[in-house]
């Protein structure tokens, strides 16, 4: 081979260099999952856990589209119980605070959904009042 | 195995490509199967087109801080003193504003001195509906609103051109510090998404009447379905004479006004 004295070394260096992140990161531990402050009036959430943990993003998604355009108002879940669709009074009603709920995870999921620059939680409510 | 060195580049460049394309293909954002099935509020007040009848022999003028108050609380209107950035769902303009197309010669004083409430018409056939790029604006086929989806607005503001009558304000800065009184119940805007009156759509959903109608105590303001011959809405507008802004656009909107 033509050059080897380089050329080997170099593919080895630039293998190391590319996949730095790999080896580098995973001597370190597992961040730990966040703490989650459940609501205290209710023990289940509209759907089973593992559903909205997945999809509640999707489930507003859906539940918006319907209220703001097919002038849909309750959502019956799978359990047979019935919610109104409606972020503030539903969700909000039972997850009382988002810092101490949604924004844990998200802020572990390093995801910034730009929810409250519109909806607003009651906390808020009363800080920008008072302001 | 030989292979010559155009056709080596030629397969790997199309699978790179392939490889590329792959995942960016078939990926688009689809709506959720839910499990659970959706139906309408049990209290919710119906009509095929909801409407306005605007009174303005009882509508005086001297109340209508209490009805665009109302309305501009519950729903987090900002209040900006600087006019051009103003936001406005329920507002009020002297008679040659509101109805420019009609004559203005000889106005009688009673219409001259009058401040007109105007809002939304919900037009029949919205162009801000045909305008918007987004399908951020709509119709609802069910009844008639012309709601908006401030989710889906890029703040174009083609609406805002589209209207004949001004009712879409903008936010040009971040309208939260300017709302008087916070009503958590009712989302903010955001900077940078139109805005408008939604016929309170929020209350029709749980069985109350807009609020502009419920805080009007002098009956001037009925709120009733257009589609329905045995309304009260359509009773009052077979007894009156009325009219309608710009009727000559088309537009076909639901706010009607008595002289």
């Amino acid at each position: 081979m033509y050059g080897k004295r380089w050329v080997i070394p170099g593919m080895i260096l630039f293998v190391a260099l590319a996949a730095f992140p790999f080896y580098w990161y995973a001597v370190g531990k597992d961040k730990p999952f966040p703490q989650l402050e459940m609501p205290k009036n209710a023990k289940a959430c509209v759907e089973k856990t593992p559903f909205m943990r997945a999809n509640h993003m999707r489930l507003l998604d859906a539940w918006r589209i319907a209220v703001v355009r097919d002038n849909l108002f309750v959502y019956t879940a799978a359990s047979g119980k019935t919610f109104e669709m409606n972020l503030h009074k539903t969700c909000l009603g039972c997850h009382t605070s988002t810092e101490k709920f949604c924004d844990r995870c998200h802020t572990y999921n390093d995801v910034t959904p730009p929810c409250w620059e519109c909806h607003l939680q009651t906390e808020t409510a009363s800080k920008g009042s008072a302001s | 195995m030989t292979i010559s060195r155009r056709k080596f580049l030629k397969t790997t460049s199309v699978s790179c490509l392939a490889l590329a394309a792959g995942p960016s293909l078939g990926h688009g954002y689809e709506l959720l199967e839910l499990p659970g099935r959706m139906s309408k509020g049990p209290e919710e007040l119906k009509a095929k087109r909801w409407g306005m009848v605007v009174d303005m022999r009882k509508c005086d003028g001297r109340c209508t801080e209490d009805c665009i108050g109302v309305c501009h609380e519950i729903h987090n209107v900002p209040f900006i003193p600087e006019a051009e950035h103003q936001v406005m769902w329920l507002f009020q303009e002297p008679y040659e504003n509101a109805f420019p197309d009609r004559s203005r010669e000889l106005v009688s004083k009673v219409l001259k001195n009058r401040r007109f409430l105007l809002l939304c018409n919900h037009c029949d056939d919205p162009p801000c509906v045909r305008a918007c790029p987004t399908q951020a604006t709509f119709k609802r086929e069910k009844d008639g609103i012309v709601m908006m989806d401030y989710h889906r607005c890029i703040g174009c503001r083609f609406c805002m051109a589209a209207c004949p009558y001004g009712s879409r304000s903008f936010n040009f800065r971040d309208p939260r510090p300017y709302v008087r009184k916070i009503n958590p119940a009712f989302p903010t805007r955001r900077r940078g998404v139109v805005e408008k009156c939604n016929f309170c759509q929020e209350r029709l959903e749980v069985g109350k009447m807009p609020a502009c109608v419920e805080t009007c105590k002098k009956g001037a303001l009925v709120f009733g379905d257009l589609d329905d011959p045995d309304s009260e809405i359509r009773r009052i507008l077979a007894e009156s004479p009325h009219v309608r802004r710009k009727p000559e656009l088309g537009t076909r909107p639901s706010v009607f006004y008595l002289f």
